[in-house]
C-alpha cells in the first residue's frame, strides 16, 4: 500500500515541455541569465557570511580590542565543548525542538482533519482563523503569552487558581519548567496552523478510493487512518517535521522576549546573539553561530539519508518521476 | 437527537474550539491595549474601562518617535526587500519551470539551502562588515539580509505556480512571431500575476515578522523595525511597564496582517503548501 503515495505528480506531465530539438545553447544561457541573479544574490547573502564566520571562529576576536586579533584554531570550540553554559543552551533547544514539534504533528493533524472533513460553509472560515497565528509577528506572540502570563498584568493567575499550584504570586517566568512551558505554548500555538496546512494539502492527496476500499473491506476507523491514509501521506508528514525541525531550532525571538536567557531557558541562538551583539566577542561568538549551523546541517543530513525524506519531490523530476510511474517514495 | 442536528452540533463546538485557538491570544493583548494604567495591574482579562490612551501614546505621545519611525522602517525595509526579490524570483522560477538549462537542480537545491540557514549563523559577519563599510543601521544594511530570507521562498513558490501555467499560450504567441521575451511579457505575464502577488504577500509576512536582523543590525530610529523596537518600549516612568504601549503597537502591527489573511486567505495557503509539499 505504500508505493501508491504519489498521485500529485500527474501535474508535471500536463505541462508540456518543449521537445528536445528545441533545446540550444541559447536557451541555457537565457536560462542562467534568468536565473542567475537570484542565485547569486542568494548565495552572497549566506554563504559569504558563513564562510567568513567559520573564518572567525577560529581567532579570539574582541571587538573592543580587535588589534590584539590572534589565530587560535579550535580553541573556541574547545571552550564551548567543555563549559556547561554551551551545553545547558544546547540540550534547551533541543528539548523545545523536541516537544515542540511532537504537540505540533498530533495537534496539526487534529487541525488537519477537522479542516479536510469540515463543511465547504465552514472550512474557509476555519482556514482564515488558523491563518492568523501563523501571519502574526513571532514578538507580537511572544508579548501576547508574556502579558497573559505575567505575574503583574496577566489574568491566567486569577482565572486558574483553583488550579493546585496556581496562585496569585505565581510567577511564570521565575521558573525554569514554568518558564520553558509558556515559551512552547506560544511557539506551538504560533507554528501548528503551518504543518496543520501542510498535513491538509497530504491530506487531499490520500487517493479517496483507497479509503473507500478499505471502509468496503471492513476496516474501522482508526484502521483506516492508521493503515491507510498515515501511510498514503508519509511524504507530507516527513517534509512538515523537519521543516518544523529546523525552525525551532532556530528559536530565539521568544526566548528573547520572555525571559531573555535568565532562569536557565538560554537557547543556541540567543547565546550566539549574547557573544557576537552584546559582548563583541565575535571569535567566540562566530563558533557558536557555526556549530548551530553544523547542527541544522545534521539534522537535514539524517532526514534526508536516513529517513528518506525527498525535499525536492514536486520540482523539476516529478516529470521523469510520473513517467517511471511514480513509484520512487 | 437525531443524527444531523447531532453532528452540526458537533461540528459547531469544533468551529468555535478551533476558533478559540486561533484568536484568544491575540484577543487577550487586543484587550490589554485597551487599558488604563491602573488596569494594567488588576489581573483581569477586560479592561473595567475602555481607553484609547495607549494608542494615543504611540502615535502622538511620548512612544511616538520610536514607534512611527519603526513602522515606517518596517514598510519601507519589508516592501523593498519583498520588490528585490519578487523580481529575481519571477525571472529565476521562469526559468526554472519553462527552460532546460544545466544546474536548475542547484539552483532549487540552493534555494532550500538558505531557507533552512539559521539566521543567526550570518548575523555576526554582518554585524562586523556592515560596521565597516557603513551599513551597520540603515536601511540597506536590512535590505541585503532580508534577501536572504525572501528570495528562497520567493523561488520556489513561484516555481510550483508557474509548472500550472498553460505554456501553450506562449508556444502560441510564438508561432505568432512574438520572441521569446514578448511571448512571456504579453502572454504569461497576466496568467502569471496572481502567483507572483500571492509569493509576494507571503515573501511579506517573512521580513515583517524578522527579529533577529532587525535587533542585531540597528542601534537607532534610523533603521530599527517594530519587532526590534516593541523589544525597546519603556513605560512612563522608570517604575512602570510598557504593557499599554506594547500590546496598542502590536495591534497596530498585526491589523495589516489581518486584513491581508482576511483579503486571501485561499491563495495564501496554496501558495504556502505548494512550495514544500508536492508529493
Amino acid at each position: 500500500m505504500s508505493t501508491a503515495a504519489v498521485p500529485a505528480t500527474k501535474r508535471g506531465v500536463k505541462a508540456g515541455k518543449p521537445v528536445k530539438s528545441q533545446r540550444t545553447k541559447a536557451e541555457a544561457r537565457l536560462g542562467w541569465m534568468l536565473a542567475g541573479p537570484a542565485f547569486v544574490v542568494m548565495l552572497a547573502v549566506t554563504a559569504y557570511p558563513i564562510a567568513q564566520a567559520t573564518f572567525d571562529s577560529l581567532f579570539s576576536y574582541r571587538l573592543t580590542t580587535p588589534d590584539e586579533r590572534e589565530f587560535i584554531f579550535l580553541d573556541n570550540y574547545l571552550l564551548l565543548f567543555s563549559d556547561w553554559t554551551f551545553w545547558r543552551a544546547f540540550l534547551v533547544t533541543l528539548l523545545i525542538t523536541l516537544v515542540t514539534v511532537a504537540i505540533e504533528l498530533v495537534l496539526g493533524f487534529a487541525l488537519a482533519l477537522v479542516m479536510h472533513r469540515a463543511l465547504k460553509a465552514l472550512r474557509g472560515a476555519l482556514r482564515t482563523a488558523i491563518l492568523v497565528p501563523y501571519a502574526i509577528i513571532t514578538v507580537v506572540s511572544a508579548f501576547a503569552w508574556y502579558f497573559m502570563f505575567d505575574i503583574n498584568s496577566g489574568f491566567v493567575n486569577n482565572w486558574f487558581s483553583w488550579v493546585p499550584g496556581i496562585s496569585a504570586d505565581l510567577d511564570w517566568f521565575g521558573n525554569t519548567w514554568t518558564a520553558l512551558s509558556i515559551i512552547m505554548a506560544a511557539e506551538i500555538w504560533k507554528t501548528t496552523p503551518f504543518i496543520a496546512l501542510l498535513l491538509l494539502a497530504g491530506l487531499a492527496q490520500v487517493p479517496g478510493e483507497l479509503v473507500e476500499a478499505a471502509k468496503v473491506d471492513g476496516a474501522t476507523r482508526s484502521q483506516q487512518f492508521t493503515r491507510v491514509i498515515i501511510p498514503n501521506m508519509k511524504a507530507a508528514i516527513m517534509v512538515a517535521v523537519l521543516f518544523r525541525a529546523l525552525d525551532a531550532f532556530r528559536i530565539f525571538d521568544s526566548v528573547f522576549v520572555m525571559t531573555g536567557g535568565d532562569q536557565n531557558t538560554e537557547v543556541l541562538a540567543l547565546l550566539a546573539y549574547r557573544q557576537s551583539i552584546s559582548r563583541l566577542e565575535i571569535g567566540l561568538g562566530s563558533a557558536v553561530s557555526v556549530v548551530l549551523f553544523a547542527c541544522v546541517l545534521l539534522m537535514c543530513f539524517i532526514a534526508v539519508k536516513l529517513f528518506k525524506v525527498d525535499l525536492a519531490s514536486g520540482t523539476d523530476q516529478s516529470q521523469a518521476k510520473a513517467k517511471k510511474g511514480g513509484a520512487e517514495q | 437527537m437525531n443524527p444531523k442536528t447531532k453532528s452540526r452540533l458537533g461540528w459547531t463546538v469544533v468551529t468555535v474550539l478551533v476558533l478559540g485557538y486561533s484568536l484568544f491570544p491575540v484577543a487577550a493583548i487586543f484587550a490589554t491595549s485597551f487599558k488604563t494604567p491602573g488596569d494594567l495591574g488588576n489581573q483581569t482579562f477586560l479592561p473595567t474601562s475602555w481607553t484609547w490612551q495607549n494608542y494615543e501614546m504611540i502615535f502622538v505621545g511620548d512612544a511616538q518617535g520610536l514607534f512611527l519611525s519603526a513602522l515606517r522602517n518596517s514598510i519601507g525595509i519589508a516592501l523593498i526587500a519583498t520588490f528585490i526579490a519578487v523580481v529575481l524570483a519571477t525571472l529565476c522560477a521562469y526559468a526554472i519551470a519553462r527552460l532546460d538549462f544545466p544546474g536548475k537542480r542547484i539552483i532549487l537545491g540552493a534555494a532550500l539551502a538558505v531557507s533552512i540557514f539559521p539566521v543567526i549563523s550570518v548575523v555576526t559577519p554582518l554585524f562586523n562588515l556592515w560596521r565597516t563599510i557603513g551599513l551597520y543601521d540603515t536601511w540597506p544594511g536590512l535590505i541585503i539580509p532580508y534577501l536572504s530570507l525572501t528570495l528562497p521562498i520567493s523561488i520556489w513558490t513561484l516555481s510550483a505556480f508557474f509548472r500550472q501555467i498553460p505554456w501553450d499560450l506562449e508556444q502560441a504567441a510564438q508561432v505568432d512571431g512574438a520572441t521569446q521575451w514578448q511571448a512571456f511579457r504579453k502572454a504569461i505575464v497576466p496568467l502569471a500575476a496572481p502567483g507572483v502577488f500571492t509569493t509576494a504577500i507571503l515573501a511579506f509576512f517573512i521580513a515583517w515578522n524578522d527579529f533577529v536582523y532587525g535587533i542585531s543590525l540597528t542601534s537607532t530610529e534610523a533603521a530599527r523595525p517594530v519587532p526590534a523596537a516593541l523589544a525597546f518600549f519603556t513605560g512612563a516612568s522608570q517604575f512602570e511597564e510598557p504593557t499599554g504601549a506594547i500590546s496598542a503597537a502590536a495591534i497596530v502591527v498585526t491589523i495589516p496582517v489581518v486584513v491581508l489573511v482576511l483579503l486571501f486567505q485561499r491563495r495564501i495557503v496554496s501558495g504556502l503548501t505548494q512550495g514544500a509539499v508536492k508529493g
